[in-house]
This record gives C-alpha cells, structure tokens and sequence, in this order.
C-alpha cells in the first residue's frame, strides 16, 4: 500500500504524517509577515496603522480584480483583459453619470452602479463565449478583447480623458472610497466582503466544487456530469463583475479615465493570484491567499518608496521578479515535501 | 564463498538483499532477484507488493537503502533518472513516454537525434527507425504521428525504442494492460524473437495467463518480500495467485444468476452509429449482467460512451424504461439512472490531487447541498458509508487519490457512481491494471449489484472476466456487433471467433 501511494504520489504539496499542513497554502502569509519585518526595520513609520491601512486601501483595485482571477484561473482559464475591461467600464460608466437623463443624482448615481455591473458582467460573459463557444485558447482569446476594451476606451476618450462633471455626484460618490465604516475604510471593508463571498462560493457551494474539478482535469468534469463550458463561462462573468466593483472603487476616488487607465493591471491581479498560492494550470483556488498577494504586491511598493534604496520607477521590475520568484517558490514546495 | 556470492554465468542483472524505506515505513525486505541473459521473467504479486518499487530500484530509478547490484557480475550503482539506459537497462513505463504529436522516427531519436554538420539527418533516422521496426517485424509506419497510432502499436514504438538504444535488459511495466488478448500476442512474438537473441525482459504483470504463457521464469513478491523464483513451466494460474495472496482464493467469480425471460427490459439501444460504430442494438433486463467483449479499438468504449450521453451519435434511439433519452447529454442519461464508469481511471474518473470525498461526491453534489451551500458533514457521512461498502482501505480519508492504489482508485470510482443511484451501470474495464484479490472483490460488488436488481453491462478486454460474469456477451468487430452469447456458447474459442472475424452472426 505505502509504496503504491508513494509510487502515485501526485501532489507532494502535503506533509505525510500528521496534521494535513498544506505549504502552498502557508507560504504567502510567511512572506507577508517577513516583508512587514522588512518594513519595520527599513521606516519606523511603517508599521504605524495608518500607513498599513493606507497600503491596504490602495491595494483595494488589485485586490477585487484579482478574486475573479482566482475564479478564472482555478477553472483552467487566464483573463488578459481585465485592466482594460477596468477602464472601458469605468469610462461607460462616467459617460452614463455625466448624462443628464435622469435628474435626481441618487438614482443617477444608483443607476449608474447597477449599470456598470452589468457592463462589467457583459464584458466578462463576452470573454466566456469567446473562450469557450469559440474554442479559442484563452490566453489568445482575452489578449484579443484586451485589444478590443482598451480601443474602446481610447475612442471613447477620443485620445485625452473622459471626466466626472456633475459636482454633486462627486460629493455624493466620493465616501464610497474615502468614507470609513466602523473605523475601517471602505475599500478595505469591500475587499473583505468581496473575498468572504468569494471564498464562500468557492469552498462552499456546489459551483465551487465545480469550478475546481473542471480546473484540474476537464474530462473528469465531463465525464461527471458537470458542464464545464457553463463552469467557466461563469467563472469569467464573476472576473467581469469584479473588475465592476473595483471600478465602483475607482471612479470616485480619480472620477476621471483615459487610455492609460489600468495599464498592467492584469499583470498585477495575475501575480497577486500566482503569489497567494493558487496553481496558474487550475485546480487549486485560495482566494485569501490571493488577498495576501494583492497586499504583498502594494506593501513592496510602499517599503520601496519609504525606504529611497531602490528608484521607485523600477517597481514594474519588482512587481515582475516577485512573479518569477513565487513560481520558483511554489514549486520548490512541491518538491520539497 | 557462500552460495550467495556464486553467480551463474548467464546472470546479467542481480539483486542481492535489496531493501528500500519510503519516509521510514519499509516497503521492501531483502529481496534477492537474478536476470539470466536471454530470459522473460515475470515478476508478479498483489498490488502494494513492492513491484514497481522493485522495478525502480533495478533501472537506477530509485536507490536501494541496503543490499547490492550486480550487472555482469560486477557491483554497481545504477546512475539515476533513467540514466541507466547507457548501461543498456531499459524500462518502459506503464504510461508511455512519447508525444503525441512527433512521429515515429522522431520519438525513437528524442533526445539523441543524429545530425550531419549540425543538421538533422532525417533520412538516415527514418532509415534506422524502419531497420528497428522491420527487426521486429512491425508494420508502423515510421513517418505516422504517435497520436495516431493504437496502443498496442504506441507499446511496440517503446520497444523498437528499447531496442535501438541497444537495450539488454527490458523492464516492461503492465505492457499488456491495456492490450487485448490478439495484441498481446503480436507483442510477445516480437519479445520472444528478441529473448533468443539474448536480451533479458523483466514483464510485471496482473494477468496471470499470460505470464504462463510467455514467461520463462516467474518471481513472486508478497508485502514487499520475496516469495518464490521458479521456472514458469513448474507452476500453474492457481498455484502462482496462491503465492501471490498467501491464502487460498476461493472461487474469483460468483455465481451467475440468470435474470427471468419477463423480467423488464431497463435499457435498449437501438441502431446506435457513431463515426465508427454501426447499427449497434442490445437490450437489458433488470438485475441481468451482460458483457461486451472484443479487441481494443473495436468500438466497445465509443458505443458505451454514446449511449450514456458522453458523445454524440450518428442515429439511433437509447430507451431507459421505455423513455426516450435525450441524445448527447449526460445530465439526461444521469437523471434516467443510467451511469458509465470509463476505463481512464486516472485521466477521467478521479480528480487525482483531489481528496476522496471531493471525488466520492462530485457526480452527485446536488445531495450534498443545503440552503445552495455544501454540507460537509454529510459528504464525509457519505464517505464513510461508501468506504465501508466498497471496503475502500487507506491510512488517512484525506489522502489524495492520486496516491492510492490502483484498486482503491477503482472502488472509489464505483463508489462514486453508485452514489448517484443508478439503476443501469455501464462498467468499462473493471478491473483493469488491479490485483486479483481487489479483482475478486469487485466481481462480488457488481454481482450484489445485480443482485438488488441493477442491471449492469460490463466492457472487458479480459475473456476470463466477461466469461466469469456474464450470462449474455456481445462481440464486437470493427464498430459492428458481429456476436450474441449465451450459456455454453460463452467461451473463450467462440469469442475469438467473432472478434476475429472468423464467423459473424447469421441475420
């Protein structure tokens, strides 16, 4: 028996003996525990609850992208377009509140949320079909819609910038991202909300379990009875309208898009997703881990502005080699066990 | 000199005393083991006996905590990670090591391509290849892409591999596991051909008349032991599975029960066509088992897989209780209660990283759900019954299923199905690549199944099996039903006939 187990060994991820300690898992709060030692030493003020809570709150866009791209990657999926999913939608989506259609700016601004999830949602769905009624690989298929949203934003911007006019929707949306509830900011409270959902679904629910099985082998999924196009199609609808709540984000905060908006971002929300320990060819979904990610990725930048050894222009660089790294990292545990 | 240190002349490869520990637990005791040149040695025992260990350690694959290897009847430590192939010790894995998409002259120079001035030469490799292949007088065509190929010709691509690296000792891991009886015999020829000139083939194999059939010498290993060394002609199938479990095995198969005439028809395929199958019918009565025999590749799995909504069909009607089942749809076929277990354990039936439970429950997790959210206490309720049932032995319940053993992945995969409750099950390969004592166990479990009154149609490359169970077989050829069998005529020479083609049914 042992020697067959052992023969079959599939995913040393996982000590043998006693408690069931899986080390992917683990792995991302280690590293965001050294790095806020890191901190301390590097600048006092580091540590302090404000700056903390501040590198938590600008982590926020990140962060909700990237817990639709645990959904999309653990089904076996990558999502290339949400950085310009993000500004198209939030460029509809000011575009919508500047119309003066509906007069009343609460409704205006409770219509315009509604509407940008279901952009955000459309966008999504879109990515789905192609990917899958197309049977297009899903790399090629959202680098295509990448193409397709960041055109449409530059369109619609016509080359400069599409801003929030109406002053009174400004006043009434800016809480939304500089407001705080029970003492915590909301962006932070979003992000809290957000992942407990999604970890919710992911670990709890049937489509969950779903989502996994068709992650790691799409036959058995198949040949279970699950249907794996709908699987992953939703799954890219739930990237969709994460990218919507990060926009909801977004717009009071700039009230302002143009072609740039959420350059690299699909960079950012993929390694913030590879560094919290998710496998990139599906099957293994940590959406807190993901969370820890997004954090890390913020924090490295903050200790790199506090701390002037290193030139904050090369934080790209940075943000690069922690992908590189945590795939070294994570496969070394695999190993290693 | 004790008697230990003599080695005969013709010993190519010795184990002397071998022991080897995984993460402390000893998996094998001081196994002693010779090779003579020109000799097929099977090398046989229960699953978890040790062989595959066994066959790593002797290829350099895995290093040996004490005892010693002797090759040429010098001591030796096998270089590791297949490096031992220079050395002439070959294995050839139970999944192949070959890429779909090369073609056969270039999967047999993978890695030690021949260039002239730093250009492949081509030519020269497809001439060599074709050398190999008529040596062995294969009839693969050596420009054909690996995907294209049957398995049986895949297993003749590595040994044409094996060869043409000059290879004197052959491990073959189950090579006739996923051959029928016909190709498995093809096969043997060409390794008997080789034998005589003077290469050493180790054959680990489940079936056990094939060893008797092939073999020169039989190697028995129990819990990781040596048992016994014999010449194959000195013992019979009886004799050598006693060895094997160390108890005497009752009957393998159960009684057969005959269903009655007016017992109610549960399942009947009409007309089904496929790309490949045509014009198949058959019916099931309740409680009946009935068996589909023939060659790999005769069509049996596409038939199956089409009637059970996995794959699309041509024409045809599939009536489960006199209801019409929507084509090509699984959820359909599920809900009429009509289930198929593939033979692809490990590629489609188990999600191998993933827990039992996971597995145990993932056909029928809508039972599993309260509220929309997974209840999990009543997934490992559920896993618990099923473990009992179908007597599912490991350590741990969260061991991943990639790391049980081939009969605990196949009992998990019953136990899966049979928990959405079907009333027809369609079982492809049973017991394929699984000992003969979980083999008997399951041939219980499908006749207690059928017992409760599930009808059950069992796809079997093995005669014995489909002889021991059924009490109707179908044979088919070339995506065609070319027999029905009944009572006497069930044997071995009349199932040979049909699959054959020697002899068709007379509508």
């Amino acid at each position: 028996m042992t020697q067959e187990a052992r023969k079959t060994g599939e995913r040393p991820g996982r000590t043998r003996i006693g408690i069931d300690v899986d080390m992917r898992a683990i792995a991302p709060f280690v590293a965001l525990a050294l790095l806020l030692l890191l901190g301390m030493f590097v600048n006092q003020n580091f540590i302090g609850l404000n700056n903390l809570a501040n590198v938590a709150t600008r982590s926020a866009f990140v962060a909700i992208i990237a817990v639709g791209a645990t959904f999309v990657i653990s089904s076996g999926d990558l999502d290339l377009s949400v950085g310009s999913m993000l500004a198209f939608v939030a460029s509809l989506m000011i575009l919508f509140l500047n119309n003066p259609l509906i007069a009343d700016p609460t409704l205006r601004l409770l219509a315009a949320v509604a509407f940008a999830l279901v952009v955000g949602a459309l966008c999504g769905l879109f990515n789905g079909l192609v990917t899958t009624v197309g049977r297009i690989e899903p790399f090629i298929a959202t680098l295509g819609t990448m193409g397709i949203y960041r055109g449409l934003t530059t369109w619609l911007s016509q080359g400069g910038a599409i801003t929030l006019k109406s002053s009174d929707i400004q006043t009434l949306y800016a809480p939304a991202y500089f407001g705080s509830f029970l003492g915590l900011p909301i962006p932070i409270v979003v992000i809290l909300v957000v992942t407990a959902i999604a970890a919710f679904v992911l670990y709890r629910t049937r489509y969950g379990r779903h989502v996994v099985a068709v992650g790691s082998n799409r036959d058995v999924a198949r040949y279970s009875g699950i249907s794996v196009d709908r699987v992953r199609v939703i799954a890219f609808v739930i990237q969709g309208l994460c990218v919507a709540v990060a926009v909801l984000l977004y717009v009071p905060r700039l009230g302002s898009t143009s072609a740039t908006t959420g350059i690299l971002w699909e960079l950012q929300a993929i390694t913030a997703v590879v560094v919290g320990g998710t496998a990139l060819k599906g099957g293994a979904g940590r959406v807190w881990g993901t969370i820890c990610g997004a954090f890390i990725l913020e924090l490295v930048g903050n200790i790199m502005l506090l701390s002037n050894f290193i030139s904050e222009y090369l934080i790209g660089t940075i943000q690069g080699s922690i992908i590189i790294i945590a795939m070294l990292v994570q496969r070394s545990l695999t190993r290693k066990a | 000199m004790s008697s230990l240190n003599i080695v005969s002349e013709d010993d190519v490869l010795v184990a002397r005393r071998i022991s080897k520990f995984f993460s402390g637990v000893q998996v094998l005791f001081s196994v002693n083991f010779d090779l003579r040149a020109g000799e097929i040695h099977a090398l046989v025992g229960e699953n978890g006996a040790g062989k595959s260990t066994f066959v790593k350690v002797m290829s350099g694959f895995e290093q040996p905590d004490s005892g010693e290897i002797l090759y040429d009847g010098k001591p030796i430590r096998l270089p590791a990670n297949g490096a031992a192939e220079a050395l002439g010790i070959v294995i050839i894995h139970q999944e192949f090591n070959l890429a779909d998409h090369l073609t056969v002259s270039e999967s047999l120079f993978l890695g030690r391509e021949i260039t002239r001035f730093g250009v492949l030469d081509r030519k020269r490799m497809r001439a060599e290849t074709r050398a190999v292949l008529d040596s062995l007088s294969s009839s693969i065509d050596e420009d054909a892409l690996i995907g294209s190929l049957t398995v049986a010709d895949k297993q003749m691509v590595e040994i044409a591999k094996a060869i043409s690296k000059e290879a004197r000792v052959i491990f073959m891991d189950e090579p006739t596991a996923v051959l029928s009886q016909e190709e498995s015999r093809v096969l043997f020829e060409q390794v008997r051909r080789l034998r005589d000139r003077g290469t050493s083939f180790v054959f680990v194999s489940h079936k056990l008349n094939e060893v008797l059939e092939y073999t020169d010498r039989v190697t028995v290993l129990r819990d990781g032991q040596w048992v016994k060394t014999a010449p194959t002609s000195q013992l019979d199938a009886e004799s050598i599975a006693q060895l094997m479990v160390g108890r005497e095995l009752s009957s393998l198969y159960p009684t057969k029960e005959e269903p009655d005439v007016d017992e109610e028809i549960v399942l009947s395929a009409t007309g089904i066509s496929t790309p490949f199958v045509r014009d198949a019918s058959f019916e099931v009565r309740k409680g009946e088992i009935i068996g589909f025999s023939g060659l790999i590749g005769s069509g049996r799995t596409e038939l199956m897989e089409a009637v059970a909504g996995l794959r699309a069909r041509l024409s045809g009607t599939v009536r489960v209780k006199g209801e019409v089942l929507a084509p090509h749809d699984v959820h359909a076929a599920n809900r009429a209660g009509l289930a198929y277990l593939t033979k692809d354990r490990k590629a489609k039936g188990l999600l191998l990283g993933s827990r039992m439970a996971v597995n145990l429950t993932l056909q029928s997790l809508a039972r599993h759900c309260r509220h929309g959210y997974l209840d999990q206490a009543s997934e490992a309720a559920a896993l618990a019954r099923a473990q009992r049932r179908f007597d599912i032995r490991v350590r741990d319940a969260r061991v991943v299923a990639g790391r049980m053993s081939g009969g605990n992945q196949q009992k998990l995969m019953l136990a899966k199905v049979m928990e959405t409750e079907p009333d027809i099950i369609i079982i492809d390969e049973p017991t394929r690549g699984i000992d003969v004592g979980t083999k008997q166990q399951i041939y219980h479990f499908i006749a207690a199944l059928a017992r409760d009154g599930k009808s059950i149609v069992i796809v079997s490359s093995e005669m014995q099996e489909i002889i021991g169970m059924c009490t109707r077989v179908a044979v088919m050829r070339e995506g065609v039903i070319t027999g029905w069998l009944e009572g006497e005529e069930i044997n071995e020479q009349e199932i040979m006939r049909y699959s054959a083609g020697l002899k068709t049914m007379a509508s």
